[in-house]
């Protein structure tokens, strides 16, 4: 498969670009923030998605959706990163959907989910730093399980309908195997979430389960096998937030190469000096590089390649995305000068979003760590 | 079985034949390295026949024309040929400048009978060829050249110095770029080709701060150089050296890729600061720098393949070659520092056993031309500022 979009891709590209920028641009989110909203993102925003056919982008087309891959989610999350849309797309639409793929709970939960009906979150943290350990506890009772612990950055947690939980059935937090993945409805008795409003006005809960009951039913996959899905869940949320990254540090590239080419200073555009002419194409090096890598793990995924190999290229993505869109804001601010300071200016926005994603499914430093140790050092 | 699948399958089967043992070792020394050339002399049997036997199937060049020595492959299939030999750490049976430079050049602009005569012998490593691009006061701004080409009939008579000209005292023939023509800097130049042997051509080694001197000021007094010599118009040759800088800088930026298999930074680290009990190397701030490396190095990796996938379906912009090479050849020079920190002590050793193997510090000094030769970083930065984001002149 060459290393670029193909015909269909790019219309689909074109597609998704016009749409999220007409829907919900940067203004989109800056009306939400200002209002102080609630939910954190719009539910007719979710439906339109719905609309469009692309909440179902990765749901096999026998269960209603339109049966595409990685690549085709990423060409919408990019979008959505460039245009800093608040949306469901990531959690609900790529990462819940693989983590259900295939199991008796997909039935219950995915037409909801094409319908713009259903919002999913993950409740897979524990720490303030992403890890693989699973402390949350779920033991046996009657015909189900009984959850109890904590879990933190659960984005969307305190509106979503559907949460998928990593649940420890079986030894202690840092081992491997007895982690067991539950789809639980958020309104189960004994769960409760404390949304905080965090850096870029998204919305994340830390989330309480006090004795939750779930059916047996609740469980994806097996008991016990729960790194199966979650691996799936992890490995397309991580791709996905590349995704979303290389669109945030995009939209701000394009934003900064644009006003260098607009502002003025000394009679002249300020583009013109070498001294910002040359940080900007090592900025759009950097992008070039993260993209390349993050089209290698999405088509990897995709062509269902040996599971080394795709973890390896997810976390190169993951990590380089982190990166290369760091870069991107922080340059961004600088070259904007004074005014990239301004909350009335987009820029601002950009850093923001780009921190909390860089969090989000393991940073730079657990992605480089994951890599060294499968490389033996 | 698809065409490909077929061809894939009879390569393994050839080159598992073909490829002697020795040929699927790293390269550890300079010595190892293939050029070919008239004075060519095989470091060990297996070099020579290991170009003999890929010389005869064209696989030196394998997606040019048959009738040029080429293997006539499709882009396809070259992928898979090269797949095939990165799989059993297969050698490039071949280096050369002819290849790399020049054959990509002759091929575009030369004429059905300079192709003949010269991309055969390239193909089959029997001409050694060397790049007279850059003049003591023509480097960065290389358009600036002074050497002169007097029209002479049938001939030019060319006078003046060139300077870096990589391995001009081992190379059979020069690709030259000379003025004949004073009216316009860049419209005044022609690409000329000439043999070393030609009366008039002298080279005098530079000496490297690596201790190596394979780079020569080469000097050129009333040589004679036929004019059927000329590759495209005279006057036009800055054409021509553009569209070969293009293919030098790609060439160049593959050095960002590291040997593939086994990973020398890794195991010189694991070698010299050890495991710590979890498996980790035992210096973590090596062990972090390392890391965040291999990500970039990998990420590289990637858009080195989108790179070739875009040139091959003729969607790759025309400048990207300079951002390959900005971002190649700086993650090399990265590289070998980190070689040299992994190394420890042992990868000072200047002439030692050691130091052939895995970091030497040759090596390492040698790195920093990269971001020098066949154009500087900064003017790759001035490219990609101009033709790709756009941003206005000064
Ligand atoms: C190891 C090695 C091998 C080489 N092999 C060959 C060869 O085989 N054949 C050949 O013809 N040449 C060869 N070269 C020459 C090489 O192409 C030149 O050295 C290179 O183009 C730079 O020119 P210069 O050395 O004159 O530096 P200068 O042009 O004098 O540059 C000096 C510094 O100024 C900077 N600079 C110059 N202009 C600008 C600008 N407009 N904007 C910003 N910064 C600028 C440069 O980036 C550099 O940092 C080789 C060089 C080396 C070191």
């Amino acid at each position: 498969m060459p290393l670029y979009l193909n015909e269909e891709q790019t219309m689909l590209r074109d597609t998704a670009k016009d749409f999220v920028a007409e829907h919900a641009p940067v203004s989109h989110l800056r009306a939400l923030r200002d209002a102080n909203d609630a939910t954190g993102f719009s539910r007719d925003l979710w439906k339109q998605f719905a609309e469009m056919g692309l909440n179902g982008i990765l749901i096999p087309e026998a269960q209603g959706g339109l049966g595409l891959g990685h690549v085709e989610a990423g060409v919408v999350l990019e979008e959505i990163g460039r245009n800093l849309s608040p949306s469901p797309f990531l959690t609900t639409a790529v990462a819940a959907v693989e983590a259900l793929k295939g199991s008796a709970q997909a039935d219950r939960w995915f037409p909801g989910i094409v319908a713009g009906e259903t919002v999913a979150a993950l409740a897979i943290d524990e720490g303030a730093k992403h890890r693989d350990a699973v402390a949350l506890k779920a033991e046996r009772s009657g015909n189900g399980f009984r959850l109890t612990g904590a879990k933190r950055f659960v984005t969307h947690g305190h509106v979503a309908d559907l949460l998928i939980v990593a649940a420890r059935t079986a030894g202690s937090p840092d081992d491997a195997e007895g982690v067991t993945l539950f789809a639980v409805p958020r309104d189960a008795a004994g769960l409760t979430a404390s949304p905080e409003r965090l850096a870029d006005s998204s919305l994340a809960a830390r989330m309480a389960f006090e004795g939750v009951e779930v059916d047996a039913d609740a469980v994806i996959g097996e008991v016990d096998a729960g790194r199966d899905p979650l691996g799936r869940l992890l490995r397309a949320g991580r791709t996905g937030a590349a995704a979303e990254l290389l669109g945030i540090g995009g939209g701000a590239m394009d934003m900064t190469v644009g006003y260098l080419k607009e502002r003025k200073q000394f009679g002249v555009a300020i583009g013109s000096f070498q001294a910002l002419q040359h940080r900007a194409a090592h900025l759009y090096s950097e992008m070039e590089v993260a993209r390349a890598a993050v089209l290698k793990a999405q088509q990897l995924l995709d062509t269902g390649a040996d599971a080394e190999m795709v973890d390896g290229a997810v976390s190169i993505a993951k990590a380089i995305t982190g990166m290369a869109t760091t870069l991107s804001v922080q340059e961004g601010i600088q070259m904007h000068g004074g005014i990239g300071m301004t909350d009335e200016y987009d820029i601002g926005f950009y850093m923001k979003r780009a921190r909390v994603l860089a969090e989000m499914f393991g940073d730079v430093g657990f992605h480089a760590d994951r890599l060294a140790k499968a490389a033996g050092y | 079985m698809s065409g490909l699948d077929t061809f894939r399958a009879d390569t393994r089967v050839w080159l598992a034949e073909n490829c002697p043992p020795e040929m699927r070792e790293p390269v550890r020394s300079d010595a190892d390295i293939c050029w070919g050339g008239r004075h060519f002399a095989p470091s060990s049997p297996a070099q020579k026949d290991w170009l003999d036997r890929m010389a005869a199937r064209g696989w030196t060049v394998p997606d040019w024309p048959k009738e040029y020595g080429g293997g006539g492959l499709s882009a396809a299939e070259t992928k898979v040929l090269r797949e095939e030999m990165a799989a059993i750490r297969a050698r490039n049976p071949l280096n050369s400048f002819g290849i790399s430079m020049l054959g990509p050049a002759l091929l575009k602009y030369g004429t059905e009978e300079q192709k003949l005569e010269h991309l055969p012998k390239i193909a089959r490593g029997e001409i050694r060829w060397c790049q007279g691009y850059s003049e003591p006061n023509a480097g960065s701004d290389l358009a600036g050249l002074a050497a002169s080409a007097e029209d002479g009939g049938d001939h030019y008579i060319v006078n003046g110095q060139k300077v870096w000209t990589s391995y001009a005292d081992k190379a059979d023939w020069i690709f030259c770029l000379v003025r004949t023509s004073k009216a316009s800097k860049q419209g005044g130049i022609s690409f000329v080709l000439f043999d070393m042997e030609s009366p008039g051509v002298s080279t005098k080694p530079i000496l490297l701060i690596s201790g190596y001197s394979p780079f020569c000021e080469t000097f050129m007094d009333n040589v004679k150089v036929p004019k059927a010599n000329r590759i495209h118009d005279e006057n036009k040759g800055w054409d021509v050296a553009k569209y070969l800088l293009g293919h030098e800088r790609e060439m160049i930026s593959g050095m960002g890729l590291g040997g593939g298999g086994r990973n020398p930074l890794i195991e010189g680290a694991i070698a010299t600061v050890g495991l710590d009990h979890d498996g980790r190397l035992a210096d973590p701030v090596l062990r972090t720098q390392i890391a965040l490396f291999e990500v970039r190095a990998k990420a590289f990796a990637a858009m080195s393949e989108r790179f070739i996938d875009e040139l091959k379906a003729g969607r790759a912009h025309p400048a990207q070659p300079s951002m390959m090479k900005y971002v190649g050849t700086e993650l090399n020079k990265d590289r070998h520092e980190l070689m040299m920190a992994a190394g420890g002590s042992d990868a000072l050793e200047w002439e030692s056993e050691r130091s052939n193997t895995g970091a030497a510090p040759r090596a390492w000094l040698r790195t920093k031309a990269n971001s020098i030769e066949g154009g500087t970083s900064e003017v790759q930065l001035n490219i990609i500022a101009k033709r790709i984001l756009e941003l206005p002149g000064a």
